[in-house]
């Protein structure tokens, strides 16, 4: 597997941490609750499909990463800096 | 038989033979001119095995290689070059593979049909596991391990190119030619010692030339060309996501030139064309595992290529046009064609040998090898004498690749055999007969044309110019099984004959899939290769369907089998975990310490003084030298983290649980970090070198984990905060100097002394130390009146030896692991012995430092009502009942009166030691409501280690308990 990293360019998986589900993006406030807080922390898909998950470029340039991918038909659809995705 | 006096030879070994070798040839080329038929015997009968094929796909030919820590199992014959010394042994036979006693199998074999074992030894059920499992397994099986390390090496590599060209056959050659020749990156691999695939193996002409002199020329120019990269011995061996392709190199010369054995290469292409070519498959016809009997395309090899005769008269069965080509180049090399039987009533041919159409081969005779051949004709049998039968039943295109991704091939009536699914693997397109275009000039268009159709695709133009060949039709008529008496093979490495097929379909594993699983038909190293198609067929035709409704198993990677030590190479002993050591490292060992390993550090344990016979001794009087003078201990091995930015202290308020924004300059403060999920994570002390200027300590353990958390912290959740974080753990030799004359020992080494006043309890900032900038913290992890002291890293060892020698002029000295582990043990402090991943801050007792007045990482999850309260199991010490009664990490604690068992565990003890500063054992661990508990007797019980003690719960703090000696 090779995910194009957007400061390195494309790399082995190897390089690269996984995290999981880019969900965790979306940090709820301190007082949003139980319900929310129980969502981000335990609450997950498992698509069949398109995912959108975070890696880190731990063997690289350690940026954090939105990696859009299928998890049917193995393809990378792109690589973007989180700091990106988050501003 | 060898057709020419060869100039070179080496000699080799079989079972202790000496055998004459030619450079460059497999050793079964060798055993045939030798006129060694039988060489294997079966994995489950024990039958006579001779060599059937003369490529990677070889089902019979298993040997093993070396000896010793040098021994390597189930080697092709086929595959493995010949070199002076070699060691090579025939494997599953004994005494001797000419008289093996379990060739008794064979004998009984009626019971021993697919599946037997599911149905024979259900019962009674213990005795599967001590008796029928060891018997079968040593009954069956192949080549053996020696049981002893294995000394070679192995390598791994990657390379990178815009054209894989996979296998250099006709096809492969013109698609390297026609890319490279148009500027592309080209890696062209091929499994052969030589290049060339059949061209090397076949009698025919390309552009007007014989085709190995053909083949001479287009590597001449692919050599000279800069962007060409040719790898022989190389098989690519499965395709992966995004261009990826693993390949297994065998490394020429190996072992015997001090080279590794091979290397696991994984290329990564733009575009990848699968020249893979074609693998003849075998009829099915009783008794056609006899030595001797072989595939016509490998006789043509051995007798083309290495001018080998694999008989003195060679019969030659097949259903197709090749049958007649293999006569015809066995009478041109002067070998006797004892007859070619064509299953087709129309064939005709051409030569000095007799010919049957319509005919088929019903039965084989020889003991140890092929004598004669019973074959059935329009007219009756008739019985051939042959020491030799090649048979042809056809090609199957090498799909396997195009499988490697979840792809299924396609059926072909016309070729009679599955072909290529286009798309299958993203990138990868397929050409020449792997993807059923059999001709040599077939395979040479399709080569050039196909590769030039990928480097448009890469941008480059290429021009299509293709030498003129041979052009022929493949003409084929299936025949899968020939009825008959005896047992008819199919996959010969599982030994699973038609019977066995007609047996799973019979008992209803009608699927393919279970056909597979219930014969084990296809399962044997080479993956049935050369069975599958032939199975398919046997099993379309038992259930009344047609192969295409059948369908076909799943070919996964590997293509060929790969050691498990070439894909970890690089990865074993030290490689695998490598050490790092401290600056102070070979000064400890000086000292005798014995080092442990904290994650791939190695720390001292403790430093033994003579006289001292048990680590207790020494570890006791370490302690001392901390509690009444002074000692020193490198502590460069925990993570320090140096944090920058105008927002460093509000990054370090949001990672911490307390707040470090109200932290003065110059002063250090101790912080929880927690997860997310509210537990804890990790503690240590942070220092404010300057207004936007802290460093973190971080846990050992932890180090890396903490960094790549401020890393996620910093671009996933709070990209709005300006601060930057580095590791610096390298950069900084940092040692403890503690006890009651730490300043006293300090002010031997620093440029200016220091005072309590300038430099309280919990102090930091930088110091000049012996003319080396160097930061000064005042903290304290054993209670004592300490500070840790900091150089940049080439000074460590220097600063290390300078302490040591000044703390024993005091009446202290070095101190290690041990006695670090008691001084905070006999402190309270935790590590992650109690931090290990499922307490919480309430847990350890700091509920307190999770902050109000503001929002951090684990706060809200913390805050959930199930982590807190009187159900939680809290941080307790535990003191036993004197010296004699020492305590048991891991062991539970119940109630006294209690059964102890596991429902009434009420908790866990974590850390124990022996302090001799309270002249008990004391251990640390987590109860039920605990901290309500103090004073209480509980009991300690540790099945494992059958430890049994009475302990009272107290204060985790077992020693100073208002902090007064850290301050003082």
């Amino acid at each position: 597997m090779r995910i194009d990293c957007p400061n390195c360019g494309e790399r082995d998986r190897r390089e690269f941490y996984y995290q999981g589900d880019a969900v965790v993006l979306n940090r709820p406030s301190e007082d949003a609750g139980a319900q929310a807080w129980d969502d981000y922390l335990h609450n997950r898909a498992n698509p069949a499909g398109e995912t959108r998950d975070l890696w880190f470029h731990e063997g690289g340039c350690r940026a954090w990463l939105v990696v859009e991918r299928n998890t049917m038909t193995h393809a990378v659809h792109a690589a973007t800096l989180a700091e990106k995705v988050k501003r | 038989m060898r057709l020419a006096t060869p100039e070179k030879t080496v000699t080799f070994t079989f079972d202790g033979q000496r055998i004459k070798g030619v450079p460059g040839e497999p050793v079964s080329a060798a055993l045939l001119a030798a006129g060694i038929k039988l060489v294997a015997r079966s994995f489950k009968y024990h039958r006579p095995r001779g060599i059937m094929s003369a490529g990677s796909e070889e089902q019979n030919a298993l040997v093993t290689v070396g000896r010793g820590t040098a021994q390597e199992p189930n080697v092709r014959a086929t595959t493995l070059e010949v070199s002076e010394g070699l060691e090579v042994f025939s494997q599953n036979a004994w005494p001797s593979l000419k008289h093996d006693v379990m060739a008794v199998n064979d004998l009984v074999s009626p019971f021993l049909a697919a599946g037997f074992y599911y149905k024979t030894f259900m019962w009674p059920r213990s005795f599967w596991e001590k008796l029928y499992e060891p018997i079968i397994r040593r009954a069956a099986g192949l080549g053996a391990l020696s049981g002893e390390s294995n000394q070679d090496t192995y390598e791994k590599a990657f390379a990178f190119c815009d054209v894989l060209v996979i296998g250099a056959g006709p096809a492969g050659l013109m698609a390297a030619l026609t890319a490279g020749r148009a500027g592309a990156d080209v890696v062209l691999a091929d499994e052969d010692t030589a290049m060339g695939g059949r061209l090397l193996r076949e009698r025919e002409d390309v552009d007007g030339k014989p085709a190995a002199d053909w083949v001479v020329e287009a590597l001449a120019e692919l050599e000279a060309m800069p962007n060409v990269r040719l790898m022989t011995r190389t098989t690519v061996t499965g395709a992966y996501d995004q261009g990826t392709y693993g390949a297994l190199g065998r490394i020429a010369g190996g072992r015997a030139a001090g080279k590794p054995l091979e290397c696991f290469w994984r290329i990564v292409a733009k575009r990848a064309v699968l020249c893979a070519g074609a693998l003849e498959r075998p009829i099915a016809f009783p008794n056609n595992d006899r030595p001797g009997v072989m595939l016509a395309s490998g006789v043509r090899a051995y007798v083309n290529r290495w001018g080998v005769a694999p008989g003195k008269a060679v019969a030659v069965f097949g259903n197709n046009d090749d049958a007649h080509r293999t006569a015809r180049d066995l009478a041109a090399a002067g070998v006797k064609v004892a007859a070619v039987i064509d299953s087709r009533d129309d064939a005709k041919v051409e030569g000095d040998f007799p010919l049957y159409t319509g005919a088929e081969v019903i039965a084989t005779k020889g003991r140890h090898a092929l004598e004669s051949i019973t074959i059935k004709t329009g007219n009756g049998t008739r019985v051939i004498r042959c020491d030799c039968l090649a048979v042809s039943g056809g090609w199957n295109p090498t799909v396997h690749l195009t499988c490697h991704m979840n792809g299924r091939p396609t059926w072909d009536v016309g070729i009679a055999s599955f072909v290529p699914t286009p798309e299958s693997i993203p990138g990868m397109v397929t050409a020449g007969a792997c993807n059923g275009a059999f001709s040599t000039a077939a395979c040479l268009n399709e080569g050039a044309e196909v590769a030039a159709g990928v480097v448009a695709d890469l941008g480059l133009a290429a021009e299509i110019k293709t030498p003129s060949a041979d052009d022929a039709a493949y003409a084929i008529q299936p025949l899968w099984a020939v009825e008959g008496k005896g047992r008819k093979w199919i996959d010969f490495q599982n030994d699973v004959h038609v019977k066995d097929v007609r047996l799973a379909a019979q008992e209803n594993f009608r699927s393919v899939e279970h056909m597979k699983r219930y014969t084990t038909q296809g399962m044997a190293p080479d993956q049935g290769k050369s069975s599958n198609v032939v199975a398919l067929a046997v099993l379309a035709d038992a259930t009344g369907r047609g192969i295409p409704e059948t369908g076909t198993t799943t070919f996964r990677p590997p293509y060929v089998p790969v050691s498990i030590a070439v894909m970890g190479a690089g990865s074993q002993g030290k490689g695998f975990a490598p050490e790092r050591f401290t600056t102070s490292h070979s000064a400890s060992v000086d000292r005798g310490a014995p080092m442990i390993e904290a994650g791939l550090w190695y720390r001292p344990s403790y430093f033994p003084k003579e006289g001292e016979s048990h680590w207790r001794q020494s570890c006791d009087r370490e302690v001392g030298y901390v509690r009444e003078a002074v000692g020193i201990c490198d502590v460069s091995t925990l993570g320090k983290i140096d944090i920058q930015g105008p927002d460093a202290a509000a990054l370090l308020d949001f990672v911490y649980t307390n707040g470090f924004s109200t932290l003065k300059v110059g002063r250090v403060r101790y912080g929880l970090m927690l997860r997310e999920d509210g537990h804890v994570m990790d503690d240590g002390t942070t220092a404010r070198l300057g207004e936007t200027h802290f460093v973190m300590t971080t846990t050992t353990a932890a180090a890396g984990l903490v960094m790549r958390h401020l890393e996620y912290v910093l671009q996933a959740i709070r990209p709005d905060l300006d601060a930057q974080v580095i590791s610096v753990t390298e950069q900084w030799a940092q040692f403890a100097v503690a006890g009651p004359k730490s300043r006293e020992l300090l002010n031997t080494v620093l440029d200016q002394p220091i005072t309590d006043e300038d430099w309280p309890f919990m102090a930091c900032g930088a110091v000049s130390v012996g003319g080396v900038a160097g930061r000064l913290f005042r903290i304290s992890f054993s209670g004592e009146h300490a500070y840790e002291v900091a150089v940049p890293s080439r000074y460590g060892e220097s600063l290390f030896r300078q302490l040591v020698a000044q703390a024993e002029v005091m009446g202290g000295g070095p101190y290690g692991m041990e006695a670090l582990n008691v001084l905070r043990i006999e402190k309270g402090f935790i590590t992650h012995a109690e931090i290990h991943g499922r307490t919480t801050a309430f847990d350890i007792g700091m509920e307190r430092m999770v902050s109000a007045k503001k929002d951090c990482i684990g706060k809200a999850a913390a805050a959930r009502p199930g982590l807190l309260g009187e159900s939680r199991q809290q941080l307790v010490g535990l003191k036993s009942k004197g010296v004699d009664h020492a305590l048991s990490a891991g062991a539970h604690l119940f109630d006294k009166g209690a059964s102890h068992s596991r429902v009434n565990s009420k908790g866990y003890v974590t850390s124990v030691c022996y302090s001799p500063t309270i002249g008990t054992h004391l251990g640390l661990g987590f109860l039920e409501n605990g901290r309500a508990r103090h004073g209480e007797v509980i009991v300690l019980r540790d099945h494992l280690r059958n430890i049994t003690e009475e302990v009272e719960v107290c204060d985790p703090v077992f020693f100073d308990q208002d902090g007064g000696r850290a301050r003082g």
